[in-house]
């Protein structure tokens, strides 16, 4: 185990995939630092320079030989995914770059769920073994070790495109533009030049560099459909570790974690999912833009038409009434399969209505809500399987388990903001999702747990509606009622305007803090029911996808609105429950519905409604 | 002789906030225009609105013959518009020399062909700082850099905004001397300003602004006789 020679190769070995990850986030931090957007579909770069190399490599191998096939379906296949990413930019980015950045960081979303269901269609759902590298097939024997050559490969990579990005943006006048732009791109085009070229040339550097990673991987790891989120989320802590738009502070942040991982393994191998994400808490926390970035200039990108949230009026009061009346009705119309589908919109509409209340009310935008929610979902499913206690003393685990999770978590988290928070959230939610993931003998690991069933007095499906229907119409009622308390007002002052806020004495983090607990349990209460609802629980109530979902129903309702989260989480739910089952590639379907409400209906359902409402009673 | 510069009936906008009223205002080839009010008066405002750099905003805007209202602010640079800012937003990353690069534009019939070695002339002190980053200068030095960056992209016109703020006495003199030496080149001006007497130094003519609105216009010197409005819009 303390083998220095063992200890060198195992230090090589963290080189290797240093220089991977650095490959990947450098570019994810090129594009950030000018476009000012966090690339979720970097990962889907990466993930289709593995493919196209596997199939250039698959034609030209047998036509020009072994050595020259390979070693041209390697730059071809970044080139190619270079050309890919200048598309993307064409189409997508370049609707959106004057958009809040929660729709940007959706919109690229979307594109990785469309690859998704892109790469098994096109190559089909199996792992696709790569040739191995021509010349580097063999082994080297390093102090007793034998160490494969092509490993050697990949740790030269790292320093030598380290290298020529530096020549890249210090020797030319593109690369002297982008710097520029990465600092204050309003004024290069004041000087006069062309930001769309800076934009489509950084989106084809960026593009290449995450191609260039996939593509060199393919002789170590088969290509695979699961390779962009795998990665991603290391690619992102990374680049947030080394501070966004910093090439130098990509490469260290690669070299620490990789580093890290490749020795933390030797010690407590449970931890290594979770370690990147830890490292990547501790250090925003001391230095909150990672370690060589700057400060954030304030984009001041509001949300498409911001304006302050309003109480209902007696017409909305009667409306509410009225839809309590028809939703205690309810089951006297709906079969079982309609109620239980009824009251999971119920569940979806709180974890939505508690991402809104943080989102909307606490200008935190989230990327990992479904930490709360999953800790709920989790802290209900422990408690009934390890402590075996019954369904309601469950369902009050399940809020007190999220709760302590979004205080724990939200303490780190409202320290900092704009897209340096919303990746804090994501890691934070990714280092619930490790230890569910991981602790097998606690959680059951990626099988989760099963058989957690309401207690015989509720085990009827009307009897749980109604219950669901009492807790979740609560504990959305209760945060409602919050927003438009002093509190909500105090949060919506410190989302404003949080200088101003401090100098008049409100404590705007603490603030933040408890707005963030609150909503945190409250996910969790939406947790809780849901397990007792399905019988069961596993990672996935945890993971990005879930998180991603939550926000997709605000977007579709309308954020900055109260009702718009309850009117999305209804209408995506039973678009999942009835359209999805009829296609394939429903994965593709979710992303188109994402790409058209960010590019054409940013507002939302609640704010279209609303806006043709103010517009109509204009005209009239 | 037609206007290099005509501004009529501008508008602009912050969100629902209304900031500029009906602004027009003519800067002829050659000359040196001083737009002046207090604070918050709408000076930085109009010159953003004429680069193109507001979102919102209504009016005619007409450079060089062309009309530039609907033109992205890096068409209007293109066009030989050059835009030195309020902040300065010098690259604080970049060498001296990397800043002037950024600003660099062919060179354009009818307007002197800037290069480094001709700005280092005109401002001897970043001559020897070339390779210092923009981060570590002083602001006078800062401010410097600012117009020679803009200078880079050989304009036919420049828009100042506030050139004298913020500098020690010293260096604002040396500013004017700067400014006085453009324009004895021939180079055309706008200049906002809230120091009465630095712009008194260099303007040919002075257009007040106050509320967002064109107050007064006049010849720099009709303007010193008529403490009327000097009292109205510009003590504080």
């Amino acid at each position: 185990m303390t083998d220095p020679a063992f200890l060198l190769i195992q230090f090589l070995n963290g080189l290797a995939s240093a220089s991977n990850l650095f490959l990947i986030a450098c570019g994810l931090s090129i594009i950030f630092g000018v476009t000012r957007i966090v690339n979720f579909a970097h990962g889907s770069f990466y993930m289709l320079g593995a493919y196209f190399a596997f199939t250039l490599a698959d034609h030209m191998m047998p036509a020009l030989g072994d050595a020259v096939g390979f070693w041209l379906a390697i730059p071809l296949a970044a080139v190619g995914v270079g050309l890919f990413a200048v598309l993307v930019e064409l189409v997508l980015l370049r609707r959106i770059y004057r958009s809040h950045e929660l729709f940007q960081l959706l919109a690229t979303f979307g594109v990785v769920l469309i690859v998704q269901d892109l790469v098994p269609a096109v190559w089909g759902p199996e792992e696709l073994f790569g040739p191995r590298a021509p010349g580097f097939t063999s082994f080297v024997t390093i102090l007793g070790f034998r160490f494969p050559e092509y490993q050697l490969v990949l740790i030269a990579a790292g320093p030598l495109v380290l290298g020529a990005l530096w020549l890249l943006f210090n020797r030319t006048r593109w690369g002297t533009l982008v710097r520029a732009a990465t600092q204050d791109r309003e004024m290069v085009g004041a000087l006069g030049v062309n930001q769309a070229i800076l934009f489509t040339g950084v989106l084809f550097l960026g593009g290449l560099l995450a191609g260039l990673a996939g593509a060199l991987q393919l002789p170590v790891e088969p290509a695979n459909p699961f390779m962009d989120i795998h990665v991603i989320a290391e690619a992102f802590v990374v680049t947030v570790v080394g501070g966004m738009g910093s090439v130098l502070g990509a490469f260290l942040a690669a070299l620490i974690i990789a580093e890290l991982q490749a020795f933390g393994i030797l010690v407590f191998p449970e931890v290594t999912l979770v370690l990147p994400f830890l490292v990547m808490a501790l250090v925003l926390v001391w230095r909150p833009w990672g370690l060589l970035g700057r400060p954030e200039a304030a984009t001041g990108h509001g949300f498409a038409g911001d304006r302050p949230l309003r109480p209902l009026g007696t017409p909305g009061q009667l409306a509410a009434a009225a839809l309590i009346v028809v939703l205690l009705l309810l089951p006297l119309v709906l079969g079982d399969y309609a109620e239980k589908l009824a009251l999971e919109v119920f569940v979806f509409a709180l974890f939505a209505f508690s991402l809104n209340f943080i989102m909307g009310a606490g200008g935190m935008v989230s990327f990992g809500h479904a930490a709360y929610f999953g800790l709920g979902a989790y802290g209900a499913a422990l408690a009934v399987k390890q402590l075996g206690l019954a369904m309601l003393p469950a369902l009050v685990a399940a809020p007190l388990l999220a709760g302590l999770g979004a205080l724990a978590f939200g303490w780190f988290v409202v320290r900092l903001s704009g897209v340096y928070l919303a990746m804090l959230t994501l890691a934070f939610a990714q280092i619930a999702w490790s230890t569910a993931f991981q602790w097998v003998e606690l959680t059951g690991g990626d099988n989760g747990m099963i058989g957690i069933w309401p207690s015989a007095w509720a085990s009827n499906v009307t009897v749980y509606y109604y219950l669901t229907l009492l807790l979740c119409g609560a504990a959305t009622a209760f945060l409602w009622r919050a927003s438009f308390a002093p509190f909500g007002y105090t949060l919506r002052a410190g989302r404003d305007s949080p200088l101003r806020c401090d100098a008049i004495g409100i404590d705007v983090k603490r603030h933040q803090w408890l707005g963030f607990a609150l909503a945190g349990t409250c996910a969790g209460i939406a947790g809780g029911v849901f397990v007792f609802s399905k019988g069961n629980v596993d990672p996935g109530a945890l993971s990005i996808p879930t998180s991603v979902d939550g926000l997709v129903m605000v977007l579709l309702g309308g954020i900055q609105t109260l009702t718009g989260p309850l009117l999305g989480a209804a209408a995506f739910h039973l678009l999942e429950a009835y359209v999805l089952p009829l296609t394939d590639y429903w994965r593709a379907l979710v992303g188109l519905v994402i790409l058209l409400l960010v590019v054409a209906f940013p507002q939302g359902l609640a704010g279209f409604l609303r806006d043709l409402i103010e517009r109509r009673g204009a005209s009239a | 002789m037609s206007a290099l510069l005509s501004v009529s009936g501008l508008e602009a906008f912050y969100g629902r906030a209304h900031i500029l009223f009906e602004v027009a205002l003519e800067v002829g080839r050659g000359e040196v225009v001083a737009l002046l009010g207090r604070n918050g008066a709408g000076k930085s405002t109009t010159l953003k609105a004429i680069v193109g750099l507001l979102a919102d905003t209504r009016g005619e805007r007409r450079f060089d013959g062309r009309d530039i209202a609907r033109l992205a602010p890096y068409r209007i640079a293109q066009a030989g518009l050059g835009y030195v800012p309020e902040e300065r937003r010098i690259f604080t990353d970049l060498t001296v020399m990397e800043n002037l690069e950024v600003g660099r534009q062919p060179p354009r019939e009818g307007a002197p062909a800037w290069t480094p070695e001709k700005l280092f002339a005109l401002f001897p002190n970043l001559a020897e700082m070339r390779d210092r980053p923009g981060g570590r200068m002083s602001g006078g030095e800062q401010q410097m850099l600012t117009i020679a960056r803009t200078l880079m992209g050989n304009p036919r016109a420049i828009l100042l905004d506030e050139p004298s703020e913020g500098l020690a006495p010293v260096i604002v003199e040396q500013m004017a001397v700067t400014i006085a030496a453009l324009k004895d080149e021939g180079m055309t001006v706008l200049l906002s300003e809230q120091n009465l007497y630095f712009a008194r130094a260099l303007a040919d003519r002075a257009y007040v602004i106050e509320g967002g609105r064109i107050r007064y216009q006049g010849t720099m010197a009709e303007l010193m006789a008529d403490e009327a409005v000097r009292q109205a819009y510009l003590t504080v």
